[in-house]
């Protein structure tokens, strides 16, 4: 996206992306294609979950996740790892397309969702998100979720993280994709 | 007391005493949160303004909008079914579980589908709805209604849910913390979720060009309800519908932060339906790749009129379709936050804007219950994303439900004294408090007698029975001496219009012309210290009085006549000074919607709240040499509700700052009294309640006490024991025109 590519602009994206995202109790790091596999093969924790990852350089292939699961692999999952397309920097949202690879149920499913996007795809706010999100509702006709942060409900007298959804989030920006 | 006042009294004490503590805690911090956000925002009020814009677009063009709406899903591989009423919308839910033979349906939050009654009507047919927002679950189990929008079971404490799901469930270990409350629902309502054969959602938004739907959650439930079962049914209003998903842009900034205090929710999901995501049959292909499942996504878009093509045609309630239900109207809302959606709200909306939305879907007797909760103070306005004039729409249903009453027996007795415009058969409460005007000049020309007699026992025994005005509320003291009289009797402004630097009518509303006459002689002071050529001519009502009771002809009558008397001032060069809020936004704000708009933005542009007229004067060279000190003293000061929606409680602040107070601000919404609100005597606990907050801020003290609006005073004196005075009266002059 043309300004988000200037020099020094995309640091300060990314940095406003890790504010927001931190105020949503969820966290980001940034990591480069060469030590993809390695980082995300530190955070991996029990039985794991995946969509392939479209970033050239990146794959799930040699990590112990399983790819194109079964239901019961979802019922069974409590880490979960899926692309995002963009990232909205003022909010710390990804957006994550619900593919046929079954994205929307890896990133909803497990405790703890594992999303990873483009340093590239942060865009600075909604309105340029929306913009990029309708194109792709017309054309398309596909659906998507802005993620915040983990699941939470009031409901039950008091603040808690992970009601149906995921307890963690953690963003892995590829800073070189 | 009459049994119906006497039982909606007894209904909103027990309400106060069971539901009140659990609704405050949870209104007040998203009401509190909501503050917070949005200033977070870059421009918020633009934001506001652009949400307003789409909507009204949208209402505009909605039958154009449903017809792409119908393309686009069919398109996508759905089916859209446009549904006149609940009935139609039932049947047809119905029948698409029927083809799939449901046995049971998953829900995420809707209040459309409470509206249409879904689950009585699926229970009826031998289907299983079941809740799983964990509010509604936990209503659900109770079997209760929501109370609020957006967080349904804000009733109820953590306690009252951990004793509920313990008795119901009996689990091993007896369920405490909100995690292990938590925990247990989300165990629970996944057994269903993953066996169920339908998935209900409503939707937030509706992009009618790609048929795509904003979902605005937190939990995650809608998004598992809308992927695990193959058919997938979205309810939702025709008024939800927009052009486009860019148009879901400042929705999404404004309603988290607008309703509960959050700058954006977990998920907003963005769903085009059918989905391209893949099956899953958790039950009987459980161990099937996801690549291999074999069912077929199936979606209905149930798009529901029941009365909302209607509201587009009424003028007065067509903005309640700009709506979208964030629950900020109730969270600002003072009456609201003691008393909670179980009073104020219908069979099936809550807050300040469910007056509109019910009146819309059921009548404006649906209504009838909890309308008058609604005080006008005004404080949803600002709140609201879309700008709605909520208290408007409540005046206006006011004045539908005064005109549909039958003739009471009294209409006789009433008729002759109160020179209205209303129909014989409104209420005599009402008509009454609506005709303080007339009250009032019968009051000073008969004082003191008219204050004994007031103040004697069989009057207010009389007062109470008849007309519901609570025996426990000090009536006000009329002066014998008018305000209009005093400043004739001392001749006239003391500066003249030749040496002054400007003139001004000082608007000698109802109070201050016959009862708080020491305020307009304050007022009258204060200008003339700092040059100002002072009138103060006899000028009519404002028509506030019978606005606020939905006498909306009566006050459109008094709205005129006090343009016509005004106008010619104004034409003459002279601004219009008014001490009551209510009064200055009657000018400001409701004589738009009373008198030809050139009129009304004459007035409004000309019109100042009197420290409000100070501060300018101060700022323009104003010399404050003439004006009292206040020498470091501390001052207790409790804006007033309309006067903080018109931005000037900071113009008071700034003068008596200037003058060397020191100034304490209250931050609650309003004080409870609210014109004639306290006095009625169905609502004097309430009031009381509300009141409660103010006390627990300045009570204990013993700084100087000081409001805006005559309703505070009298609040203010009722529940401390220091009488309050408004903040002109600390302005003063100093020097010897005090000794007039």
């Amino acid at each position: 996206m043309g300004l988000s590519n200037a020099p020094g602009m995309t640091e300060s994206l990314t940095e406003r992306f890790q504010d927001a995202l931190s105020a949503h109790n969820a966290t980001a790091s940034v990591v480069g294609t060469d030590d993809f596999g390695a980082v995300l093969a530190e955070r991996l924790t029990g039985p794991a979950v995946g969509s392939p990852l479209p970033f050239d350089g990146v794959s799930l292939d040699d990590l112990p996740v399983v790819l194109d699961p079964t239901p019961a692999d979802l019922e069974a999952a409590t880490f979960g790892v899926t692309p995002a397309e963009l990232a909205l920097a003022d909010y710390g949202s990804v957006v994550v397309r619900a593919d046929g690879h079954g994205s929307e149920a890896v990133s909803l499913f497990p405790e703890t969702h594992v999303a990873v996007v483009a340093q590239s795809s942060i865009e600075p706010d909604a309105r340029s998100a929306f913009e990029q999100l309708d194109e792709t509702a017309r054309e398309d006709r596909s659906s998507a979720v802005v993620e915040t942060g983990p699941s939470a409900t009031a409901d039950m007298g008091g603040l808690v993280y992970g009601a149906h959804g995921p307890t963690d989030v953690h963003v892995l920006i590829l800073c070189d994709r | 007391m009459s049994t119906s006042r006497a039982e909606k009294a007894a209904r909103i004490r027990h309400l106060l005493e069971t539901e009140g503590d659990a609704v405050a805690a949870s209104t007040k911090g998203f009401n509190a949160g909501r503050y917070e956000s949005v200033a977070r925002l870059e421009d918020y009020e633009a934001l506001k303004a652009e949400a307003r814009a789409i909507k009204e677009d949208a209402i505009e063009r909605l039958p154009e909008l449903v017809e792409q709406v119908e393309t686009a899903v069919e398109e996508n591989g759905g089916t859209v079914y446009v549904a006149d009423d609940a009935a139609d919308a039932n049947r047809y839910i119905r029948a698409v579980c029927e083809d799939v033979d449901a046995e049971s349906v998953v829900k995420s939050k809707s209040m459309t589908t409470e509206e249409l009654e879904v689950n009585e009507a699926l229970d009826a047919v031998g289907v299983r709805p079941v809740e799983t927002d964990l509010g509604e679950w936990v209503l659900q189990v109770a079997d209760e209604a929501p109370s609020h929008l957006v967080a349904p079971a804000i009733h109820k404490s953590r306690d009252d849910i951990a004793t509920l799901l313990n008795e119901t469930f009996e689990p091993d270990d007896p369920l405490e913390t909100a995690e292990e409350l938590t925990r247990f629902a989300r165990e629970q309502l996944w057994a269903d979720i993953r066996t169920a054969d339908v998935g209900m959602t409503g939707a937030n938004f509706i992009a009618a060009d790609s048929g795509t739907l904003m979902l605005v959650t937190s939990e995650g439930n809608a998004r598992k309800s809308a992927l695990v079962p193959d058919t997938h049914v979205a309810v939702a209003g025709v008024e939800k519908l927009v052009p486009s998903v860019s148009e879901f842009q400042p929705f999404v900034e404004l309603i988290g932060r607008s309703g509960t205090g959050q700058d954006i929710t977990s998920y907003i999901s963005l769903l085009t339906p059918p989905s391209d995501a893949p099956t899953m049959d958790f039950e009987h292909a459980q161990d099937v790749p996801l690549s291999e499942q074999s069912g077929t996504r199936d979606f209905h878009l149930v798009l529901v009129d029941n009365g909302r093509m209607g509201m587009r045609e009424d003028d007065q309630l067509r903005e309640t379709l700009y709506c979208i239900r964030c629950s900020a109207c109730a969270n600002s809302c003072a009456n609201f936050q003691h008393v909670g959606g179980h009073a104020f709200g219908g069979d099936t909306y809550t807050g300040g804007i469910a007056t509109g939305w019910e009146a819309g879907i059921g009548g404006e007797e649906s209504t009838a219950e909890f309308n008058d909760l609604c005080t006008g103070c005004s404080r949803c306005v600002n709140a609201c994303p879309v700008e709605i004039d909520i208290p408007w729409i409540n005046t206006v249903v006011r004045d539908r439900l005064n005109r549909g009453q039958d003739p009471g027996s009294l209409e006789f007795l009433v008729d002759g004294l109160t020179p209205d415009e209303e129909p014989g058969g409104l209420d005599l409460q009402k008509r009454l408090f609506g005709n303080f005007e007339t009250l009032a000049k019968l009051g000073s020309a008969t004082a003191p007698v008219s204050n004994w007699l007031a103040s004697s026992r069989p009057v207010r025994a009389l007062l109470e029975r008849v007309a519901g005005v609570d025996s426990r509320r000090e009536l006000p003291a009329f002066e014998r001496e008018t305000l209009v009289d005093w400043f004739e009797a001392r001749g006239g402004s003391r500066v003249d219009r030749d040496d002054a630097v400007r003139s001004a009518v000082l608007y000698a509303d109802r109070y201050t012309n016959h009862v708080l006459t020491d305020r307009g002689k304050a007022a009258v002071r204060a200008l003339e210290a700092l040059d100002v050529h002072v009138l103060v001519p006899e000028v009519p009502g404002s028509g506030r009085a019978p606005l606020s009771q939905g006498m909306v002809a009566t006050a459109e009558a008094k709205a005129e006549r006090v343009h016509d008397r005004l106008r010619p001032c104004i034409e003459d060069g002279d601004d219009v000074v008014v001490i009551e809020p209510s009064d200055l936004a009657m000018f400001a704000n409701e004589y738009a919607k009373l008198i030809p708009a050139d009129a009304a933005s004459l007035l409004a542009e000309h019109s100042y709240e009197v420290m409000e007229y100070v501060y300018g004067r101060l700022e323009n060279d104003g010399d404050s040499d003439e004006l009292r000190s206040g020498d470091g003293a501390a001052v207790d000061y409790h804006s007033h509700c309309q006067q903080r929606t018109l931005g000037l409680e900071a113009h008071t602040v700034a003068v008596l700052e200037h003058l060397d107070y020191s100034v304490r601000t209250s931050d609650v919404e309003c004080c409870g009294m609210a014109g004639s609100f306290g006095y009625k005597q169905e609502y004097y606990e309430l009031s009381m309640d509300v009141g409660g907050d103010l006390d627990a801020q300045f009570g204990g003290s013993d700084a100087i006490l000081a409001a805006s609006g005559t309703s505070c005073v009298e609040q203010l004196g009722d529940l401390l024991p220091r009488d309050a005075t408004h903040p002109i009266e600390l302005v003063g002059i100093a020097g010897a025109r005090q000794a007039e």
